[in-house]
């Protein structure tokens, strides 16, 4: 490092002025922390809607049970957000990864191959996205992931006939579908795997040089490409890491219902968008947490079982889920003015 | 590449190596000979010459379209130059990406400082180059290092901060420029090229940036320094060199002209010294 001391001269480039500091601190502080605030306000309303069922060990862990394939799916998301990207194609490329399991089970391959498939599934169909995007200069992610989300769709067709198969082997439900017994709670191995995952994902993002970089493209592409970080490579590597965990989510899902349908999923690339939204990512990259995309997972979810306790008709859930998505973002967008007017 | 008239190269013009590398007759930091550039049909530039010594700055002034951030992206790495040859410590140099121009020393700051706002002060500094620690078979980012080494960085540059936790976005103009600065300096820089860096700014945080670069130069980096402001360019330059069209248009050490040879020499006008004879405009 250059020696830089120059006695005679001496630059000092002070802060802002402290005033509106406490203003903005206070709106970091919403950043932050505001979607667990959330999820605690949903947690209150569903107490006080249903203070018998609610805290039921059972109700939780059926909540977190139901939740742990849009878990996946979100966090993969998150991750192309981050980069400013979107993958339309996660829904479809779990179902994929789901039928792949219940076509080679049927099939009566073994095991370990069976549980190896949704990974391998969903790791070439992010792949293929991420090249795609990148070797094929695709104008926007949107697109090329608007087109896998067909061809995913169209194979999960393909190798089923249409058909929904039933009747999974045990290594397979284990997944989606056990309990394990964890200072003695019974624990749903999903939310364990779930936990596993994000932690990972958590260490991933904040401290490997992979992830930083994925935040940087996300803030500004040029400043990273210009600062010799592999832009394209490292866009591969977040498509098909969400690719990867599509994978998984089909495996979970599959797991769960016992079963491969060849519907399942369809929707829920945008239930996974509105979880990552909700969790406080910004669409235009570089911004939010893994923890904001889990909180967003469990303020719908949590949504989804309070309107389900109260026996509110699943139409009003979708209904309630859209008014959510746009209190949110609208009270983001606020907030954001205020913070750029001090 | 067209085949006019080519000119002499205009390094024939007063190019004596100034107080700081007369002492020893070392090569230029980075040199280009001859460099041209074609955009297709379009030249953007044509046998462009251009030297620079260590602790050395100089100014690089022209209309727009003259091609001086064509020039730039050339010598950063950005762009690779269609024929001409360039060197670095008098050895030729070949590179294709600003990755391989910033490990010979050759560090650019961008007009729009190419900063990612959401990332942290150290983390703007470092991005690309981030110091790592090994936990048993994976390698992490070392943030206390990165942060602990970015702060003596800024110190030595005497930028004062807050924190080097702060994000960029939440920093002004200045000291925006300042962290462009600090980065481009952050690993054994030979050469800082920058672009327009007071166009943003406050008149106040001009003469600071004004100032850093006088401290590269105290330090043995040399500088080129784009600016329209000729305010700048007498300030802190030593030299000064004008394109005109994509060439080469008139150099001289900024003792021997006014304002107003420069302000003619980005017009096209050749009233001043050191413009070759036989350089016509197009």
């Amino acid at each position: 490092m250059t020696d830089i001391m120059n006695p005679q001269t001496a630059q000092v480039i002070e802060d802002a002025p402290d005033e509106p500091r406490r203003l903005v601190s206070a709106m970091a502080f919403i950043d932050r922390w505001g979607v667990l605030f959330l999820v605690l306000l949903m947690g209150a309303l569903s107490f006080l809607a249903q203070p018998d069922v609610f805290l039921s060990e059972r109700n939780i862990f059926n909540i977190f049970r139901q939740n742990s394939f849009y878990a996946m799916l979100a966090l993969g998301q998150f991750i192309v957000i981050v980069t400013a990207g979107i993958d339309l194609s996660v829904g479809s490329v779990m179902a994929l990864s789901m039928m792949s399991v219940a076509v080679l089970a049927d099939a009566g391959w073994a095991w370990p191959i069976v549980l190896a498939t949704p990974f391998l599934v969903g790791l070439a169909a992010g792949t293929v996205n991420g090249l795609g995007l990148t070797k094929l200069h695709m104008p926007h992610p949107f697109i090329m992931t608007l087109g896998m989300m067909f061809i995913a769709r169209g194979i999960t067709n393909l190798i089923s006939g249409g058909v929904p198969i039933s009747g999974l082997p045990d290594e397979v439900r284990f997944w989606g579908a056990e309990d394990l017994s964890v200072l003695g709670l019974n624990v749903p191995v999903s939310l364990l795997v779930v936990i596993i995952t994000y932690a990972i994902a958590w260490v991933f993002l904040e401290h490997s040089r992979s992830g930083r970089h994925i935040y940087a493209i996300g803030g500004n592409p040029h400043a990273a490409r210009v600062s010799g970080v592999g832009v394209d490579r490292t866009l591969v590597l977040a498509y098909a890491l969400c690719g990867l965990l599509a994978g998984f989510a089909g495996l979970l899902y599959a797991g769960r219902t016992n079963s491969g349908f060849p519907a399942a999923g369809t929707g829920d690339e945008l239930t996974a968008i509105s979880a990552v939204i909700i969790g406080g990512a910004s669409f235009f990259g570089g911004r939010g947490t893994v923890l904001g995309a889990f909180a967003g997972v469990l303020v719908i979810g949590m949504l989804r079982n309070l309107l389900n306790l109260s026996g509110v008709p699943s139409f009003w859930q979708q209904v309630a889920i859209g008014v959510v998505i746009i209190a949110v973002v609208a009270f983001d967008v606020f907030r954001r003015r205020i913070a750029a007017q001090v | 590449m067209t085949t006019g008239p080519s000119p002499e190269p205009p390094t024939a013009a007063p190019l004596a190596p100034l107080d700081v590398s007369s002492a020893a007759s070392a090569s230029p930091s980075i040199e280009a000979r001859s460099i041209s550039k074609n955009f297709g049909h379009v030249t953007a530039l044509r046998d462009v010459n251009l030297k620079l010594y260590q602790g050395e700055v100089l100014g690089v002034v022209g209309d727009n379209g003259a091609g001086k951030s064509t020039l730039m992206k050339v010598l950063s790495g950005v762009h690779p130059a269609s024929s001409g040859q360039m060197f670095v410590d008098g050895h030729e140099v070949r590179y294709s990406s600003p990755r391989d121009a910033r490990a010979l020393g050759i560090e650019m700051v961008y007009q729009d400082l190419a900063l990612a706002g959401n990332m942290r002060i150290d983390e703007n500094i470092f991005l690309g180059r981030e110091m790592t620690r090994r936990i048993g078979p994976i390698r992490l980012v070392d943030h206390k290092a990165n942060q602990s080494q970015a702060m003596a960085h800024l110190d030595k540059l005497r930028i004062h901060v807050k924190s080097v936790a702060q994000r960029v976005e939440e920093l002004s103009g200045g000291q925006r420029q300042a962290v462009a600065i600090a980065r481009a300096t952050a690993f054994d820089a030979k050469v800082v090229i920058m672009d327009e860096p007071t166009a943003a700014l406050a008149v106040k945080e001009v003469a600071k940036v004004l100032d850093m670069i006088k401290d590269l130069r105290h330090h043995g980096i040399g500088v080129i320094l784009i600016s329209h402001r000729l305010d700048d360019i007498f300030t802190v330059c030593d030299r000064v060199m004008a394109l005109y069209h994509g060439r080469n248009f008139a150099e001289a050490p900024l003792t021997d002209i006014e304002r107003n040879d420069v302000v003619g020499w980005i017009m096209g006008n050749r009233s001043g010294q050191g413009v070759p004879a036989d350089l016509d405009r197009n």
